[in-house]
């Protein structure tokens, strides 16, 4: 293993970690916002018992969020130097701008919500749940900004070999930002409204704390229906938006080697990769193209002529991302979408009907579902950043110009083997403390249903 | 005044907003095993910061990102070629991070003793690792003429940037302590400031031995003249007076003279600096200016606009922050989330 190589991995596998925890964050700040807000308008004490159940829960996941973003922050100047003097000049400006408008927002007014319960008005501590809520969200703004201008670069010239800023306003009018985060929002609210769904869920079977989670159930299945139906419109639209931009990320995903007009969309395709060719296929005519242009025919771009076309545009190279991988992972994701779309639904049907949630047939496999969220997460970053290989940025930089030449194998194996270690142990700790708070239920956190006068109740639950 | 010193000075003015204000919470981190060894105590001392540690190190992530931004060559060179001590840091704040928020939220006791060593540790090793860092920026490194460290890790840890890596853990340390003091009351405030004492009489004597050595390593009379100017002498003099107010119980104008000392401090580093970002030692031609390792000048300008909006509006909630949470805390009947 080379110093490229072992960069990609350690990138990859702290992504990916910080990106376990980023959407629950995006996501649930917003529902514990809601909550709050009902407790605001409505003065019922089960809504504050909401809140601050559900903000426990969402303190335990914004910490690992946060932590590890630092790493992410830090790492594009120290594993990937020369790609940080290649684009820095554009790159840079989103990370920048991320750190001085949303995350100082939403850690200073964290600190205000958690410690502020007492010591400010109803209003004010309202508008710090809010702040927070759209700090992060405004974090993602400014990250996909940035990671936007490596899928399709936009507002650049190429001076003395490196990117330079020419349009920042084209950066953020960059069409892949207006897809992609839309697309992230949404599936961070379908996150957290899985999650609380999961959980609420668990208790009800359980016949626990039952107006309590009957409302969180509520709360989260209207979001997470209408969350979930975003995330499906707008991941249409991605997709044909890729088949614009970044045709061989599509052909890629759906193992499509040849130009074909209409395209046939891949069911099941067992592959040779290094032969680049279909071991056993089944395939479903003209879906492919219908997906990509709404009508039944349209050409969509294969493989091995897109690696023609590249070869003569951008000089000899493989310019064919992890096939395998790429498919997998696009399959994965859309599958547990539309699980996620057939649960939610279904989770509406129920609610819709105002019956009591805990009679709801299959109500004892929602908690499962909350790996569902997970698992499309994960599976969409990784295609969308091991689709553009062998580029770091589309067309301009490859990956293999991109490393630290400062750095040695040994230097980057070590750091390498220490992350993963470590955030092994800190997701242990993780998975205790969310399993723990989650499974004791409001009782715990909230003092929800113990007999004391409200002030001693809050004091309580600071104390634990 | 040009875009690029100016965004050398707001680079300055971010990392003085992180020593000040995250060096205090450098300091209660380290100090809180020390200070107390029941649960309630240390609950108190980590308390004091409970609001605040969070919002303090997002000025270096403003930072890392600022440099970025303005000094794309400075922040490859400089992220890249101290590559394992900022793995260390990372390390440490992740720590840190994590157990200021998962200590409390369990009750057996090894659990707790466990996190109160991360946060303990967490808390060390930036504050030493900063200093040594910064030190080896004024001292020069080994930069080649592609612009890439070629020093190894050990090259780092050579016996100035050491000294200087003392001089921020005890400064640290010492803020950490008035700041304390300034947040409790009775037996504990009154412990903190006789260890804030103590402290400042190792932070005098490493900063002596520093600025001594500083005069052999670094060509500081070329570079400032036999006077070195009127902000490392403010930077003495306000650190001469801290102790002054601490013996004198006035803990309040001690904290106030801890922020100046560190301002002016940081302050006297960038001027070593300038206009170099990085001090090649091989070659004066392998210097990183803030010219050569700068973005555009379009870049900058559009991040000098969105700095000169954004940077008062922070300073403003972060500030209103500390006036809703100035109350002291104590050691009795205290509502406490960490």
């Amino acid at each position: 293993m080379n110093v490229q190589s072992l960069s990609q991995w350690q990138f990859a596998i702290t992504c990916v970690y910080h990106f376990f925890f980023v959407p629950l964050t995006l996501g649930l700040s917003v529902l514990v916002a809601i909550m709050e807000t009902q407790y605001v308008r409505t003065g019922n004490p089960v809504y504050k018992a909401m809140t601050k159940f559900w903000g426990k829960l969402f303190l335990i996941n914004f910490a690992m969020g946060v932590v590890t973003g630092i790493v992410m922050e830090f790492q594009f100047g120290m594993n990937w130097a020369e790609y940080s003097r290649y684009v820095g000049d554009i790159f840079g400006a989103p990370l920048a701008i991320e750190a001085l408008l949303a995350f100082f927002l939403e850690s200073t007014f964290l600190g205000v919500w958690i410690f502020g319960w007492d010591k400010l008005s109803k209003g004010v501590h309202l508008a710090a749940i809010w702040l927070v809520a759209l700090g992060s969200n405004i974090s993602a703004l400014w990250i996909l900004i940035a990671n936007s201008f490596m899928q399709q670069p936009v507002g650049y010239s190429i001076e003395n070999g490196r990117a330079v800023m020419q349009d920042f306003g084209a950066l953020l009018s960059n069409a892949n930002v207006w897809v992609q985060f839309p697309h992230v929002i949404a599936s961070a609210l379908t996150t957290a409204s899985f999650f609380v769904l999961g959980i609420s869920a668990y208790h009800l079977v359980r016949k626990h704390q039952e107006d309590f989670f009957q409302r969180s159930f509520r709360i989260a299945t209207v979001t997470g229906a209408i969350a979930v139906l975003l995330v499906l419109l707008i991941g249409h639209s991605q997709a044909q938006h890729m088949v614009r931009t970044q045709p061989m990320k599509m052909a890629a995903a759906e193992a499509l080697w040849e130009t074909a007009d209409p395209a046939s969309f891949s069911l099941l395709t067992i592959g040779n990769e290094a032969e680049r060719r279909d071991v056993f296929a089944i395939r479903i005519p003209n879906l492919l193209s219908l997906l990509a242009y709404n009508r039944l025919n349209g050409e969509v771009k294969g493989i091995l002529n897109l690696q023609q076309e590249y070869e003569a545009t951008y000089g000899p190279g493989n310019y064919v991302p992890p096939i395998a991988v790429s498919y997998w992972t696009f399959r994965i994701m859309v599958g547990a979408g539309m699980a996620m779309i057939a649960i939610a639904f279904y989770a509406l049907f129920f609610v819709m009907q105002g019956k009591s949630l805990g009679k709801i047939k299959f109500l004892n496999l929602f908690p499962l579902a909350i790996a569902l969220p997970y698992l499309a997460n994960t599976a969409g970053w990784m295609l969308t950043e091991l689709g553009r290989q062998p580029w770091i940025v589309f067309g301009l930089l490859k990956t293999e110009n991109a490393y630290s030449k400062s750095l040695s194998a040994g230097q980057v194996l070590t750091t390498l083997v220490l992350f993963t270690l470590l955030y092994g142990v800190l997701m242990v700790a993780d998975l205790y403390l969310l399993r723990k708070y989650a499974v004791a239920g409001p009782e715990k956190v909230s003092g929800l249903g113990k007999k004391r006068a409200a002030r001693t109740t809050e004091e309580e639950s600071y104390w634990e | 005044m040009d875009l690029n010193t100016l965004w050398f000075i707001l680079i300055g003015v971010l990392y003085t907003g992180f020593f000040v204000l995250e060096g205090f919470d450098f300091g209660v981190g380290m100090l809180m095993p020390f200070l107390r060894k029941d649960d309630n105590g240390r609950r108190v001392i980590l308390n004091t910061v409970g609001p605040h540690w969070d919002g303090n190190e997002v000025w270096l992530l403003t930072a890392g990102g600022a440099t970025f931004a303005a000094f794309p060559g400075w922040y490859a060179t400089l992220f890249s070629g101290f590559y394992l001590p900022l793995f260390l840091i990372l390390i440490g704040l992740i720590l840190r991070g994590i157990a200021f928020e998962f200590r409390s939220k369990d009750e057996n006791p090894r659990w707790r003793a466990m996190w109160d060593w991360a946060i303990c540790i967490g808390s060390f090793i930036p504050a030493l690792l900063f200093g040594v860092a910064f030190a080896n920026l004024v001292r020069g490194v080994p930069i080649d003429a592609n612009f890439n460290y070629a020093g190894g890790f050990w090259n780092l840890l050579n016996p100035f940037a050491l000294l200087g890596g003392l001089m921020t853990l005890f400064a640290f340390l010492m803020h950490g302590a008035t700041f304390l003091s300034l947040k409790t009351t009775q037996n504990l405030s009154e412990t903190a400031r006789q260890w804030a004492f103590k402290l400042w009489i190792v932070t005098v004597v490493v900063g002596v031995a520093y600025t001594v050595f500083s005069y052999f390593e670094l060509d500081v009379v070329g570079k400032l003249g036999v006077n070195p100017g009127i902000i490392p002498i403010t930077a003495i003099i306000t650190l001469l007076l801290a102790g002054y107010f601490l013996r004198t119980r006035r803990t309040g104008w001690a904290f106030i003279m801890n922020i100046l000392t560190i301002a002016f401090a940081t302050a006297t580093i960038f001027f070593q600096l300038f206009p170099n970002v990085m001090i090649s030692s091989l070659d004066p031609a392998f210097n990183l200016t803030i010219y050569n390792a700068s973005s555009s000048a379009y870049t900058l300008r559009v991040m000098s606009i969105v700095a000169l909006i954004f940077v008062p509006v922070v300073l403003a909630y972060q500030g209103w922050t500390y006036y809703i949470f100035r109350r002291r805390l104590n050691e009795k009947g205290e509502s406490l989330h960490y």
